[in-house]
């Protein structure tokens, strides 16, 4: 692990500590924002599953009558029956802040069904009119669903990023600071014991010189 | 107001024209790639739906617009039935999300 390389001193210390505790106090917010993130995340998907399956269900039994128009009249013919939308639909769309991801909120509105058609009897098939009854069923589910993945793909991006700051903080940051903190507190340690250990060395070195100079005072003294 | 738009094979999407979607019917999927970045590009799209199979054909395309908040695209099944490629796509939301695969049964 790459470690924090400072000066050995009292206020780097400080510094460091001040660092993790912000660092701890990110890392705990981070982790109430992924859990809350995770949470409206499932409720999105549980949803988006449920309605992707009524939805696949639905368009395929729309496909099928539309199969069988197609087959009894021609191309030209079902294009320019289709080409007037039936229903005027207008979709309009507004963003909502989900735990500070901008996810887009779809707003479908059809006219009153008039259940007339817009194209003439004569050269279309009644399973036409069943397949295009059917798919503008499904449409405000569409939209529903087109607007329920969009959610869960943005809320999964927001997910992982935020997962990955968590893991950061906690595996990284803090072990690096607590390590830095611990280094410098050794350090520190060890010059006071160094320093406590030439303090007695240089007494025992003073009271020598004092003994050594009290001895040759009473040697003097014998010798007068 | 926005657009909705729908990209597949021309038995697939025609139906939707009825409804009033923009539609492009495409041939294979470069045609798809070309028109869909065009239809992004555009900027009046809110969703495009783009059928399944075209949808696995060009995924790196639809990727880049994964992460935008506008439009929304969203596969669903072509004319010859769902190949569960929207489903799998949940699943690896999910998957990104989580980290482990929760909705389908699947183990840790």
């Amino acid at each position: 692990m790459a470690e924090i390389r400072v000066n050995p001193t009292r206020m780097e210390m400080k510094k460091l500590q001040t660092r993790y505790i912000t660092a701890r106090r990110g890392h705990k917010l981070l982790k109430d924002k992924r859990d809350e993130l995770m949470r409206q995340f499932l409720e999105v998907v549980r949803e988006d599953k449920d309605l992707r399956q009524k939805v696949e269900e639905r368009l395929s039994a729309a496909y099928g009558s539309f199969s069988v128009a197609s087959a009894v009249s021609s191309p030209e013919m079902l294009r320019e029956a289709l080409i007037m939308p039936r229903k005027e639909g207008s979709l309009d769309v507004s963003y909502k802040n989900m735990m500070s991801v901008t996810v887009p909120v779809f707003d479908y509105k059809t006219e009153e069904e008039s259940g007339a058609m817009n194209y003439g009897m004569a050269f279309t098939s009644g399973e036409l009119d069943a397949s295009v009854r059917e798919l503008g069923d499904i449409m405000s589910d569409l939209v529903r669903m087109a607007e329920l993945e969009k959610t869960a793909q943005l809320l999964a991006e927001e997910i992982e990023k935020t997962r990955r700051r968590v893991n950061a903080l906690e595996y990284i940051m803090m072990p690096r600071y607590l390590e830095g903190i611990k280094r410098i507190k050794m350090k520190l340690e060890e010059n006071e014991r160094g320093n406590l250990t030439r303090l007695m060395k240089v007494k025992d070195m003073m009271i020598e010189k004092s003994l050594a100079s009290k001895k040759g005072n009473t040697d003097e003294e014998i010798e007068e | 107001m926005y657009k909705i738009g729908i990209i597949g094979d021309r038995d697939s999407v025609l139906g939707f024209m009825a409804l009033g979607f923009t539609v492009y019917d495409v041939k294979d999927p470069e045609d798809a790639r070309v028109k869909l970045r065009s239809a992004v590009k555009d900027g009046y799209f809110a969703v495009i739906f783009v059928t399944e199979k075209i949808a696995e054909a060009i995924e790196d395309e639809i990727e880049k617009y994964k992460d935008m908040p506008l439009p929304a695209i969203v596969s669903v099944p072509g004319r010859d039935g769902s190949t569960g490629y929207g489903m799998e796509n949940i699943r690896q939301a999910a998957l990104r999300a989580v980290g482990a695969d929760i909705l389908f049964g699947g183990h840790d």
